[in-house]
């Protein structure tokens, strides 16, 4: 891409050089977007940008990180799923990351990626995503971009009003888009209405260490919970979650979950659930669900299994849940940067409905109920109804917000970002969308202060954006323009996976804090090989224990004879590079496994099942130096019977 | 959209083309030609005979001066010696010359701020410094890895190859 740009600024500029300066031309006039749409995407060489922008990789199970303006791709973290590039999930350090409790799990979906706040505003400490089809909630720490924690969410399925975080960052939400049986059972599916539930999960987040842990699950009426989000300002202490299939069907959703006119946004006070479980509320119920911590010290995962989660019904705290009628199957569920609004983007409806929280309040204060479900009780449309943004496309599906008055409202169906105003509900300008747009983002648009610069959609279909691969054609993202009264198309880029959703935050919060190598004094790896006189191989019946160093550019030791057919061989290698930017890799011919990469005074580990007598090589695999092609060695490996003694050495 | 930009400012540069005149056109035409790279003669290499030491060269770094006690401070020393362990030994070995040379004998061949820079500031040492450059040529192209020592830590493994 940046190749691209280069060569359009370079062609402007020839284009530039060759024009006589005879007036009238102008270069608005030469085609869909002017020139300055080039410039203001183009990063010059060796210039940075300006937001960080971490967009979900969908059903790749990953989270990308990019730069905008430019749309280009700095990284791939690897989330929920194996990654060989990176050895996530391959080595022995991180496979246990990937435990549930259904055993080990290579993949999943990867949706809405949220930064942690302070006051309502991005501190740019961690980023949350959730794993929709084997319910997770992952942590990303934004000093090392590494994940450092996944907690499994029990009693939830397809989980999806995930992962957003309130104010403080006192919890990370986690709601179920499918209700289950909770506790699990065999049962009819037919005698789904009023016996399955919708488990809504807070995970508290350790204000010092950031360490996750389940405080308590709503346990909510048998709905479909599709998006959610905090209030905050006035509204802190309350999250707002949509919900579709309020039907309850268990068949034909796609027509028997929209019969309804109105569905509901829940309104939860948490503050009072809280308080409620702090007093000893709630019911403890016999679960199973795995919680996943990296350590940045020992380079090692561990997985622990709990077997316990506090419950909490509804209607045992009166005062807590509210239901909110929204048109029709709402989607995106978005709290404006005051708390007031809460923008219920009804998929099926025509208008965009936008309720008043201070209404809310009010009304409920007077307890101006139209009734209640399952115990719960419903609050009158017309009473917390704030405005409505009158057919402004259709298909909405979520809103962020420019923290200067306005929305930015996809349409999905229509194809098309729509801007409006907060309070007066007109529309202020449209910009189409290639192709079928699902979410947008706008750096800081969920919090008390967005940083309103750009909007980035993502967009479903591609179509005839990019040059044709096959079948699959490329995920996408577009920027936009958002700082004059008509936003402005800038750039289309390709992203991995399906784009769900991202979080943007402008780089110069989060560069201070990149991390640039781990101590090697520091390193508390079981096998870490800290320096060059701990060097050994050992031997523990068919197990061998390779304690391997690797700097430019060479590995110690580099040849090792007395392996054996039939042994299983440890290759824990230490990276001895103290500089930042220099990771050595490792590989080994044979192995049924990735390679290894290991950043500077990290430690990891690959296991190899020598099958075959002779000489086999090992080399870097991550291009080091001058001498990177030189940085490679042998393993001798004998017949099982052979009495061949252990030996190890470099240089010698 | 990439192809819409390119096929727009391809527009332009067509129609900036044509709408200039035929003189103007040839020269300005030559001022975008793109020229391509010369090679630098080669300068012709003199293989040194017999190795002499510049111990005036301090070297390019944070390290501008450093002032050597008469006595050996036992406790740098040793402090030098472990980080020295920790941190150079996969690369340099006392006994002998291995991936890069030996610290034995060091002071006859280098001033005390070139082995501080060198260790602080190895990139550009290696870049600049005509003593550090003939060695990277020497040891085939090994660059001398930066370990990121404190100042402190450079300092005391200096104090360390006193004792050698």
């Amino acid at each position: 891409m940046k190749k691209t740009i280069n060569i359009i600024v370079a062609l402007v500029i020839v284009a530039g050089l060759f024009s006589c300066n005879n007036g009238g031309t102008s270069n608005k006039s030469q085609g869909a977007l002017s020139s300055s749409a080039a410039e203001k995407v183009y990063v010059a060489p060796g210039e940075l940008d300006e937001f960080y922008a971490f967009v979900s990789g969908g059903f790749s199970g990953q989270l990308a990180v990019y730069g905008l303006p430019s749309g280009r791709l700095f990284k791939v973290i690897p989330v929920f799923s194996q990654d060989a590039e990176k050895a996530w999930g391959y080595n022995e350090e991180t496979i246990p990351m990937l435990n549930t409790s259904h055993g080990f799990i290579p993949w999943d979906d990867s949706h809405h990626p949220d930064i942690s706040q302070t006051n309502g505003e991005l501190d740019g400490r961690w980023v949350f995503i959730n794993g929709n089809n084997t319910p997770r909630i992952a942590k990303i720490d934004l000093t090392t971009f590494e994940t450092t924690e996944i907690i499994e969410v029990p009693n939830s399925a397809g989980n999806h009003s995930s992962s957003f975080v309130t104010e403080n960052t006192e919890y990370v939400v986690a709601g179920t888009r499918f209700s289950v049986p909770v506790p699990q059972r065999d049962m009819s599916i037919k005698e789904y209405k009023g016996n399955f539930k919708g488990a809504l999960t807070f995970i508290s987040v350790d204000p010092e260490d950031g360490k996750m842990a389940i405080k308590f699950q709503i346990l909510m009426p048998g709905f479909n919970y599709d998006l959610s989000h905090p209030g905050r300002g006035k509204s802190h202490g309350w999250f707002f979650f949509t919900t579709y299939n309020t039907e309850e069907a268990n068949t034909l959703l796609e027509v028997n979950a929209s019969q309804n006119d109105k569905d509901f946004i829940a309104a939860i006070n948490w503050k009072k659930i809280e308080e409620y479980v702090n007093n000893g509320g709630g019911t403890k119920m016999p679960t199973n669900y795995a919680h996943n911590v990296y350590d940045d010290k020992t380079h090692t995962a561990t997985s622990t299994m709990i077997k316990e989660v506090l419950t909490v019904n509804p209607i045992d705290i009166p005062g807590a849940v509210f239901f909110l009628p929204t048109p029709k199957s709402p989607h995106g569920c978005d709290v404006d940067p005051s708390g007031e609004y809460i923008v219920g983007n009804g998929k099926l409806s025509a208008n965009l409905t936008v309720h008043s929280f201070t209404k809310m309040l009010d009304a409920i204060e007077n307890k101006k109920f139209a009734g209640d479900a399952y115990g719960i009780p419903i609050l009158n449309f017309e009473d917390v109804l704030a405005g409505v943004v009158e057919q402004p496309g259709s298909g909405p599906l979520h809103t962020e917000f420019d923290g200067k008055g306005n929305a930015y409202t996809t349409f999905f169906i229509s194809s098309e970002v729509v801007k409006w105003k907060l309070g007066t509900w007109e529309v202020i300008d449209r910009k189409s969308t290639y192709y079928s747009v699902g979410h947008l983002m706008i750096p800081g648009g969920n919090s008390r202060k967005p940083f309103g610069k750009y909007v980035l959609a993502m967009n479903k279909i591609t179509k005839d954006r990019y040059l044709p691969t096959g079948p699959e054609l490329t995920q996408s993202a577009q920027l936009y323009d958002i700082t004059g009264e008509k936003m402005e198309l800038l750039l289309d880029f390709p992203t991995i996976g399906e784009p769900h959703y991202a979080a943007g935050i402008p780089a110069e919060i989060l560069i201070p804090n990149s991390k640039k190598l781990f101590k090697l004094e520091e390193n508390e790896h079981e096998y870490a090989t800290v320096n060059d006189s701990e060097v050994k191989v050992v031997r523990k019946g068919k197990e061998v224990h390779i304690y391997m160093t690797m700097i430019r550019s060479h590995f110690n030791p580099d040849n090792i004879e007395g392996v054996k057919v039939g042994d299983k061989v440890y290759f824990h290698v230490t990276n001895l590079e103290q500089d930042y930017d220099v990771p050595h890799g490792i590989s080994m011919i044979g192995a049924q496994t990735s390679e290894l990469l290991i950043m500077p005074g990290q430690t990891e580990t690959f296991i190899w099942y020598p099958k075959q007598v002779g000489v086999w090589p090992f080399y870097c695999t991550d291009f080091c130096s001058a001498l990177h092609q030189e940085m490679q060695g042998y393993i001798r490996v004998s017949p099982a019977s052979s009495n061949l003694e252990l030996s190890w050495g470099l240089g010698d | 959209m990439k192809n819409l930009i390119k096929l727009s400012l391809l527009a332009i540069f067509a129609i900036t083309l044509v709408s200039c005149g035929g003189d103007d056109k040839k020269a300005k035409k030559e001022k975008v030609k793109i020229t391509t790279k010369k090679k630098a003669p080669k300068k012709a290499k003199t293989e040194k005979k017999e190795k002499t030491y510049d111990l005036s060269n301090k070297g390019i770094g944070p390290i501008k001066s450093v002032t050597l006690a008469a006595d050996v401070d036992q406790a740098m020393a040793t402090k030098g010696a472990e980080v020295y362990k920790a941190k150079c030994t996969a690369c340099h070995k006392v006994e002998k010359k291995f991936i890069g040379p030996s610290p034995m004998g060091i002071f006859k061949r280098r001033s005390p701020e070139w082995i501080m820079n060198m260790i602080l500031n190895p990139d550009e040492m290696v870049q600049k410094d005509p003593d550090a450059k003939a060695l990277l040529m020497e040891f085939n192209g090994s660059p001398m890895a930066n370990q990121s020592l404190t100042e402190e830590e450079a300092r005391s493994v200096l104090e360390y190859f006193r004792t050698l």
